[in-house]
């Protein structure tokens, strides 16, 4: 029931959102695809669909509607693609005759509100930040805060935690994270886009974690990377497997991109977080996009798989542009591999293309 | 008001059929057979009432439907349940509807006085030349998006929250168990002053007509006697208006248990009952705005169903309650006035 409306819903808004985006609409009768799920990717998939709908005329709606309900959308196979952050797992996958691969890079960091100390200087382990978030270091002047950053002068405040309200990808990567370092993270929260915090208040998107933040003096949160750069918040240098400090930013989510293994039967990282590597920042995650393993239209399938493609590379400026990290060339292609390897419409592949892809960029 | 004239209604449709000369002695609701227009019409009206209350129907029906799972799995424990943890899927809804309740209930606390005073203000005391801007400004909060109120609540009032009055009163009435833990701007106080200035208007501007509609005569022959403008406010324009006060009264608090975006800014949405007016709380409406994208799991979508179904309940029994006590108090006004 909720299916059928959203399915309704989808059909009126799509014309609503298209008629503010000023495409130039050629003689040919163009397609529209319509695509929705995370809140994280959407800036750059709605700066891709522009774009790209200047290049070639083709229309990809994309409504950031939650990842859930974008999970939800491409069981019942209503939307031609759905984004998740959370990746599924291979069994829901086969079960709704869905593969995944990530679209697009991330990091999510945690940033501070500390008087006299700015930012990518206070050192954390992952353990340490744990602890924190399970309430148990409650002072800036913990013992163990202050061994860890002996040149510092930190404040005798006690600690207020941060989190999100919303249910989120980056809720869900630092909670992987966190148990991955911590056995009583594992066993006491858990991992999910909205877990229940032991400690702290919590606030709604990443700019309401970031105002929080800005407003509480002694505070610790969480968001993405672009939100602490666009907001001028103080990260931390959290150490990473191998003992390095990396400072947040697209190096380090790089680094730690090209140390993962890309592996598994749904082409999915097995995990981002917590790579090896002196330079990798271990809080980096995908965003994944869900299509059908089995297209019903082959004239869609197709215009879809070549949206994807042009993404990974004449897309890459836009990636840049807007602070995300871009898939690496060896990973694109092995995605475009299993592409290949698994997309049927009517019994026969639809990728590669029989004619060649845009490559341009625009 | 309202009753009579539908009963006249009913009795006229019913008696529609039989065309008598006994129609014309009715003085209202009659119905010329044959009279298109008027039978089109009232069919229509009807039908636009019984709309609303099929509506109201099936929303019931729906929000217990796919309620059922959340309270078949926990059972009406449900609602006394301080839990709620997405991951391990178990839920409870008591700090919410803790947070909704008292949340509201500071609201109106704050709101009925000022409302009160600035509509005894409009009519018995200011200048006709201030009452209308003044008037028009009360009116104008009450268009504000409720997204602005929580945008100004969490980017300016917070602040001034966190480091001028929570502070100020942790310093005086810190021994109090109501304001303990750090003062940060955010949680249960900064949520329902915002509320209460969201509310004020409608309190403000119902009550400021009714005011308006106590009859100069009784008012001059007060001031006659020589009573003081609190005398005649306490006297005559209060006692003359009681209904009309308790329905505006009930009207914001309606709205107050409903209000979603402001509040989700402001109240910290930390799943906790605590005494403390400081520390972060939650409402019904605010765990539905902030968990329903990214529910997945069917018990989750239960559950959050469910909390929706309390609140409508408890929307639905204040509503009776106010309706049973303006019954009440009209019984009494009749009963004085023979």
């Amino acid at each position: 029931m909720i299916v059928r409306r959203m399915r309704e819903l989808a059909r009126w808004m799509a014309p609503l959102v298209l008629l503010g985006a000023a495409v130039p609409v050629g003689a040919q009768a163009h397609l529209m695809l319509h695509g929705g799920g995370a809140t994280f990717p959407f800036p750059l998939y709605a700066q891709w669909s522009y774009e790209y709908a200047r290049l070639t005329g083709e229309r990809f709606n994309y409504q950031s509607i939650g990842s859930g309900a974008g999970i939800e959308q491409m069981r019942h196979h209503i939307f031609d693609f759905g984004a998740s952050e959370a990746p599924l797992d291979a069994d829901v996958l086969s079960r709704s005759g869905l593969i995944q691969f990530p679209m697009v890079i991330g990091g999510v960091v945690p940033v501070v509100n500390l008087p006299g100390i700015a930012s990518a200087e206070l050192k954390l382990t992952g353990p340490i930040l744990a602890d924190v978030f399970l309430g148990r270091i409650t002072s800036w002047r913990d013992p163990r805060i202050m061994a860890l950053n002996p040149h510092l002068r930190l404040p005798p405040l006690e600690i207020s935690v941060v989190t999100r309200a919303d249910g989120s990808g980056s809720t869900w990567l630092i909670t992987r994270y966190l148990g991955e370092v911590s056995a009583d993270w594992r066993l006491k929260v858990g991992n999910g886009p909205s877990v229940r915090w032991p400690v702290g208040m919590a606030s709604k998107g990443n700019e309401g974690v970031s105002s929080y933040v800005k407003q509480t003096t002694g505070s610790i949160g969480y968001v993405e990377f672009t939100y602490a750069r666009q907001n001028g918040l103080a990260t931390v240098l959290l150490q990473n497997r191998a003992g390095g400090f990396p400072s947040p930013g697209r190096a380090s989510f790089l680094a730690a991109a090209a140390k993962a293994e890309w592996s598994g039967p749904d082409r999915t990282p097995r995990g981002l977080t917590d790579q090896a590597g002196e330079d990798s920042w271990p809080i980096v995650g995908a965003s994944f996009i869900l299509i059908a393993r089995d297209q019903p239209d082959g004239k869609r399938a197709e215009a879809l798989l070549k949206y994807f493609d042009w993404c990974f590379r004449g897309g890459k400026r836009i990636v840049d542009e807007l602070d995300y990290v871009p898939i690496p060339e060896p990973i694109v292609r092995r995605i475009e591999a299993s592409w290949a390897a698994e997309i049927r419409s009517a019994g026969k592949p639809v990728w590669p293309l029989a004619y060649p892809a845009a490559k341009s960029g625009g | 008001m309202q009753q009579p004239a539908e009963g006249a209604a009913k009795t006229a449709v019913r008696q529609a059929p039989p065309p008598g000369p006994a129609a014309p002695a009715r003085p209202q609701g009659r119905s010329h057979p044959g009279n298109l227009p008027d039978v089109l019409f009232r069919a229509t009206t009807l039908f636009f009432a019984g709309l609303v209350l099929l509506l109201i129907l099936a929303i019931g029906t729906v929000l217990f439907a796919q309620a059922h799972l959340a309270f078949s799995h926990f059972g009406l424990k449900f609602l006394w349940t301080k839990e709620w943890d997405p991951v391990r899927e178990s839920f409870g809804a008591l700090p919410s509807i803790f947070g909704t309740l008292v949340s509201s209930f500071l609201a109106i606390l704050i709101a009925v006085p000022v409302s009160l005073g600035i509509a005894i203000f409009l009519t018995e005391m200011a200048p006709p030349w201030l009452q209308r801007p003044v008037g028009l400004a009360v009116e104008m909060l009450a268009a504000v998006p409720s997204i602005i109120y929580g945008m100004w609540g969490l980017f300016s009032f917070a602040p001034i929250m966190a480091r001028h009055v929570e502070p100020w009163l942790k310093h005086h009435l810190g021994f109090l168990p109501l304001f303990q833990g750090p003062p940060m701007g955010i949680g249960m106080m900064t949520a329902a002053i915002i509320l209460a200035v969201m509310i004020i208007p409608f309190i403000t501007s119902i009550t400021r007509d009714v005011f308006a509609l106590v009859p100069a005569m009784a008012k001059e022959s007060a001031y006659g006697l020589g009573a003081t403008t609190w005398e005649v406010v306490r006297n005559v324009v209060i006692p003359y208006t009681r209904t009309g006060i308790v329905g505006a009264i009930f009207l914001g608090l309606g709205r107050a248990l409903g209000e979603t975006m402001a509040v989700t800014f402001v109240i910290g949405n930390a799943h906790d009952i605590s005494l403390s007016l400081l520390s972060p709380s939650n409402t019904i409406s605010s765990t539905l705005a902030n968990e329903f994208t990214e529910a997945t799991s069917h018990l989750y979508v239960s559950s959050l169903i469910a909390l929706g179904l309390i609140l409508f309940l408890i929307t639905t029994i204040i509503l009776s309650v106010a309706k049973l006590l303006l019954w009440r108090i009209e019984r009494q006004v009749v009963g004085s006035v023979r």
